[in-house]
């Protein structure tokens, strides 16, 4: 990852940034087209993505406004007539007598939301780390990197219930239904920044001293614009690996923190929220309150993690 | 540790040598016991715990009703109502050997008495205790308590000579942290003996086959393995796998699953506690709504239009899935002071609610936050959930906050909030207990459980007057009239009493208790 | 060399201070202590009495301070749940995380190593891509609910394995074990499955990419055309070149399989630290949650005080730079 051949070196270097980037694309679009696999999980992510985004217009009820649930429609079997309502639901509905077609829907927007802003976030903060400390070393290095082990030493579950405790304490009240999120989206992002701070670092460790950033700084170019322009360029390869798979492991710790009771509240759950609430009902037969979210999860960070896969492989040319 | 291996020797053996009819009650629960000083921490599951090892005067049946136990028979003295005179049983033996006399019971009562006592609240009006002869003893109050055996039945007895011999006469500093011998060793009269014990993993106790019942009881169970299991997914897999026979504290929706299951049936019986919402009526204006200046919970109409909001049917039939009795008041039926009349007088009436709202000035409705655990009644965040669906249906926008007891519970008793969950459990069977913690205005010592800012001065002095009253129909007269003042307040809003159930293999025979203290002694083993 | 080591060593010591402060600075904001210790019937005064006997009221800081001096003599406290030692309750639920980790590590790096040479050699394979794709569902859905899956199928449905607990335990001296009996031993099973299998995926993975990277030097095309059998290739050089990072990883790893036992042992209701750090959140148990935060901290930090060391060793180009 950190070794580039000589002459790749040169000959990325020499061209612009933008048609740098023309090539990788069209690169990678060729590659794309020859996996079928790539195909399908990006045909797969990019579905529920846009489901989760267009919720509103495909759901046929508002699962996060609680006027509208009847409450005699809870453990509706899929596509069976309520008993007490005869209403019928695709997917049943939950304990609330929330439609679950239509909760999943609502719920993967709040998953992707979070996951995304926690990526977001986490590689914002690393590159940024990353380059202070892989570019000046010194204590600025030190700092930075001693900080990381930190991080790394709370686990993400930690992480989110230390920063849950001091959100509740200093956000007004009647912002605190719409905390929960950013909570998670800040505990996930902080707990994930350390591995692309890592890389970046190591990176730049090596680049910064190759003779084209010599020469870049013989010139008088600040380090500002070195990193940004000469270094960065060169890391955002395994930057996007990481982030792809990243995405998917939010996902999954957004579900597993609302496991432990620190995720979004029940009134608008998350796919992982789903995920808790239905397992309670695994034993009891109404197998559809956690089977589908269950899926839909499975699907959305499945798809992810292998177009992250095939990214990978792809973008790392030693592997061909 | 060296102690424990002691034991653990001990028990290699014991169970080798009780093979003959050995019958395991493997148990389990989401929560372990406290600690086992039997004076130490009044809280459910601890006494659960020692009532299978130590024993009290007396105790209730499934029904409420008073059982001898160390005691035979008590009555008020003839010529002096301040003092109730106990008859004790005779030829029991402490599991070590010794014999249980009047000057134990004197030794048990003053140690319940000390300030590190969590028992002493419920003792408070004991000025003396007195051994006459080896086997009575009198009980002297400050003044006529006619209900005061009520207050025994969780009021253990320990043996004066062990306790003294083994340097633990001192009732354990639990919030300090201290551990005395009696948090971790077990001498009583009781029909189990401790084995071994781990906190949080696991407790093993064997058969006292010295016990005074020891004919008289079915005590068909030689050990008892009791072990809590926090997650209930896993609990039930528990019970359905077979790794337990006997399970307390079941998610209601697994009931006919496990009922439906071979080998397998599920019992119940209607809960001695009371789930209710609570409104803070007392603050000029409240810190979690949406309207600035005034408090919508003073006006007793929106009071009463949020109690009408409420479909306790519905609740009752899909979130407890039938394990629920709605409620129209917030004393339990077993409690002395509880009538029919009063627990039917919620209904729900969304058109009269609306009417009500509109009438008190708030027709647009207003926004509020309802505190709820999520952790300690069952289903406890579903039904605020549901009832934040219900509210909705007024005008009434309500946010949710649904987290753990232990962050909950400050909530109230710090006035924390304007809305709540709460529930409450009457080991007296007496409206008292609930006046004093729920209604009587909050002072340091009284009250400390009312969140709802409501301070009558009469109602308080009434209810102060109900500890020394012996005029009992006079007493019961004054109870009725304090719950009707609490019915037209509208002072709580309540949903339901709950209904116990317990799991188990078909081979146990065990009623289910009111209280949810099950006592091994009492059990069947096919 | 000995002054890089210093001062890292100094470094260390300074991140667990932080550490320690951010931890405690934590329960500040966790909730009160006081309400689950004295239940219902406690009145104004009982809470005055324990705030200022467990020193709740003073400043963070001094309690802070307090904390630190004490923790630095391995005295944690007393827990305020259990009424007892916090270093001796830990001593008594380390066995359990420990033998759990330890099982969960083996199963990792064993199936791990042997599944990734298995899908490097066998790169375009069915089997291989197969194993691959499953990893994938592996790592795709929360482990609370594979763990859940698991109990479902396999105690609930099939029988075969306990659901929650260590079954029997032997005691020798101050260990108890799970690994002498045979309840013990299928106890552990699920668990080990549940908390290992993300990380033996890592594992795999990691090993897949470094032997694919590896059989394509120079040296092993030398090896193979001086005409070296596949096995000979596979397994002296190319899986003993890829180790290096893998065991860093390994390093690391058995940290974190450490810290997410919490989440195993919570399904599994395991008797080991983890459920014990749950509990103590649950109750507003500070001694018992800072003292696992701090252990875990101490952990986190040898183990990458060693990681550091190491690759200051092995490679000389990095201790140069990051003089």
């Amino acid at each position: 990852m950190t070794d580039q051949p000589l002459s790749a070196q040169n000959e990325t270097q020499s061209a612009p940034p933008s048609r740098l980037r023309r090539a990788l694309d069209s690169d990678l679009y060729y590659a794309f087209r020859r996996s079928p696999v790539a195909m399908v999980s990006a045909a797969v992510s990019l579905l529920l993505i846009l489901s989760a985004v267009f919720a509103p217009l495909i759901a046929t009820t508002n699962p996060f406004d609680p006027t509208s649930l009847n409450l005699m429609n809870g453990f509706t079997p899929p596509m069976t007539p309520n008993a007490f309502t005869g209403e019928s639901f695709l997917l049943g509905t939950d304990d609330q007598g929330r439609d679950v077609f239509s909760t999943i829907l609502y719920g993967m927007r709040i998953s992707l939301f979070v996951g995304f802003s926690a990526v977001l976030f986490a590689v914002i903060l690393g590159i940024f780390l990353g380059l202070l400390a892989g570019y000046f070393g010194g204590w600025i290095d030190s700092f930075i990197m001693r900080t990381a082990d930190v991080q790394l030493t709370f686990p993400s579950i930690l992480v989110a219930m230390l920063i849950f405790g001091i959100a509740k304490g200093i956000t007004p009240i009647e912002h605190r239904d719409q905390m929960a999120i950013w909570v998670l989206i800040l505990a996930i992002g902080l707990s994930d920044w350390v591995q692309f701070a890592r890389v970046v670092r190591g990176a730049t460790l090596v680049e910064k001293n190759k003779d084209y950033v010599s020469a870049a700084r013989l010139i008088g170019r600040r380090p500002s614009a070195i990193m940004l322009r000469h270094i960065l360029p060169n890391i955002l390869s395994p930057v996007l690996v990481i982030a792809t798979i990243s995405l998917a492991l939010a996902i999954i710790a957004e579900a597993t923190l609302s496991f432990l009771g620190v995720g979004a509240p029940p009134t608008q759950p998350s796919l992982g929220t789903l995920i808790r609430i239905g397992q309670g009902y695994l034993f009891s037969g109404e197998w559809w309150i956690l089977f589908f979210p269950a899926c839909t999860l499975l699907a959305l960070a499945l798809s992810v993690n292998m177009l992250g896969d095939w990214l990978r492989d792809v973008l790392n040319p030693r592997l061909k | 540790m060296k102690k424990t291996s002691h034991i653990l020797a001990v028990a290699a053996l014991l169970a080798s040598t009780v093979v003959a009819n050995a019958e395991t009650l493997k148990w389990a629960r989401a929560g372990d016991a406290l600690t086992l000083d039997p004076h130490s921490q009044n809280e459910g599951p601890s006494h659960t715990m020692r009532h299978q090892m130590y024993e009290p005067l007396i105790i209730r049946d499934t029904s409420g009703a008073f059982v001898p136990t160390l005691a035979t028979d008590w009555a008020p003295k003839a010529d002096n109502p301040n003092v109730w005179v106990f008859n004790l049983r005779q030829g029991v033996k402490f599991h070590d050997g010794a014999d249980f006399t009047a000057e134990d019971v004197v030794f048990s009562f003053e140690r319940a008495k000390q300030p590190n006592s969590d028992m002493k609240e419920l003792i408070g009006s004991i000025t003396a205790v007195r051994a006459v002869g080896d086997h009575t003893v009198e009980i002297e109050t400050d003044g006529p308590n006619p209900i005061l055996p009520s207050n025994l039945t969780n009021l253990f007895m320990m043996d004066k000579g062990w306790t003294e011999a083994n340097n633990t006469v001192n009732v354990q500093d639990f919030e300090g942290g201290e551990i005395t011998f009696a948090t971790t060793n077990v001498n009583g009269t009781g029909a189990y003996r401790l084995v071994s014990r781990e906190p949080d993993v696991k407790t093993v106790m064997v058969r006292n086959e010295e016990y005074w019942g020891r004919n008289d009881f079915p005590m068909e169970v030689s050990e008892i393995v009791y072990t809590p299991i926090q997650n209930a997914a896993t609990r039930v897999a528990a019970l359905l796998s077979g790794e337990i026979n006997f399970l307390q504290d079941m998610p209601v929706q697994d009931l006919a699953r496990v009922d439906g299951a071979d080998g397998l049936t599920v019992k119940q019986a209607p809960q001695n506690r009371v789930i209710f919402f609570g409104m803070n009526q007392g603050a000029n204006d409240l810190e979690a709504d949406n309207v600035d200046g005034k408090n919508p919970l003073a006006d007793v109409r929106v009071r009463k239009a949020m109690s009408m909001a409420i479909n306790r049917d519905a609740i009752r039939q899909v979130v407890m899935r039938g394990q629920s009795q709605p409620a129209g008041m917030i004393a339990p039926p077993f409690v002395n002071g509880w009538t029919a009349a009063m627990d039917g007088e919620s209904s729900t009436d969304l058109e009269g609610a609306k009417a009500l709202m509109a009438e008190a000035g708030y027709g647009d409705g207003f926004s509020i936050r309802l505190d709820c655990p999520n952790d300690r009644y069952i289903n406890d965040e579903a039904i605020c959930q549901a009832a934040v669906g219900m509210l909705g249906q007024i005008g009434i926008t309500v946010n949710l906050d649904a987290i753990p007891k232990a962050q909950h519970f400050p909530k109230i008793t710090d006035s924390k909030t304007d809305f709540y969950m709460l529930g409450w459990g009457v080991p007296t069977y007496d409206s008292e207990y609930i006046f004093n913690f729920l209604v009587h205005g909050r002072e340091s010592d009284i009250g400390t459980w009312n969140g709802t800012g409501f301070n009558n001065a009469d109602i308080n002095a009434k209810i102060k007057s109900l500890a020394s009253n012996t005029d009992l129909d006079a007493r019961n007269a004054d109870i009725a009239a304090i719950w009707r003042v609490v019915q037209d307040e509208q002072l709580y809003i309540p949903i339901h009493h709950q209904v116990l159930n317990w799991g188990m293999s078909e081979g146990v025979g065990i009623e289910v208790d009111p209280e949810d203290q099950p006592r091994v002694k009492y059990f069947t083993m096919n | 060399m000995l002054p890089f080591i210093l001062k890292r060593v100094f470094q260390s010591i300074l991140v667990l201070v932080v550490t320690g402060a951010i931890a405690f600075s934590m329960f500040t904001f966790v909730g009160d202590p006081i309400d689950n210790m004295l239940g219902q019937e406690r009145t104004m005064e009982d809470v005055e009495r324990l705030r200022t006997q467990l020193g709740l009221d003073r400043p963070v800081p001094v309690q802070y301070f307090k904390f630190l001096n004490e923790a630095a003599k391995g005295n944690f406290g007393v827990s305020y749940r259990q009424g007892r030692e916090v270093s001796e309750i830990i001593m008594e639920r380390a066995p359990a995380t420990l033998e759990l980790a330890a099982l969960s590590a083996i199963f990792a790096v064993v199936m791990g190593i042997a599944l990734g040479v298995f899908t490097a050699i066998r790169r375009d394979g069915f089997a291989a891509n197969f194993i691959m794709s499953a990893s994938l569902i592996g790592v795709s859905l929360p482990t609370f609910l594979i763990g859940i899956l698991l109990i479902y199928l396999f105690s609930v449905e099939l029988g075969w394995l306990p659901s929650f607990g260590r079954g029997e335990v032997t005691q020798i001296g101050g260990w108890t074990t799970g690994f002498l009996t045979e309840s013990g031993l299928k106890a552990l099973i699920l668990p080990a499955i549940t908390l290992g299998l993300y990380q033996m995926t890592l594992i795999m993975r990691l090993v897949r990419s470094e032997m694919l990277e590896v059989l394509r030097q120079d040296y092993i095309r030398f090896a193979r055309a001086r005409g070296l059998s596949n096995r000979v290739i596979n397994y002296r050089h190319a899986l003993k070149n890829t180790m290096v990072p893998v065991i860093t990883v390994i390093g690391l790893q058995l940290g974190a399989i450490i810290a997410f036992a919490i989440i195993t042992e919570t399904v599994f209701q395991w008797p080991g630290l983890g459920l014990l750090f749950i509990n103590a959140i649950q109750f507003v148990d500070i001694p018992v949650m800072a003292a696992y935060l701090m252990m875990i901290s101490v952990m986190f930090v040898v183990i990458n005080l060693l990681v550091d060391i190491l690759y200051a060793f092995i490679d000389p180009r990095l201790r140069v730079s990051a003089k």
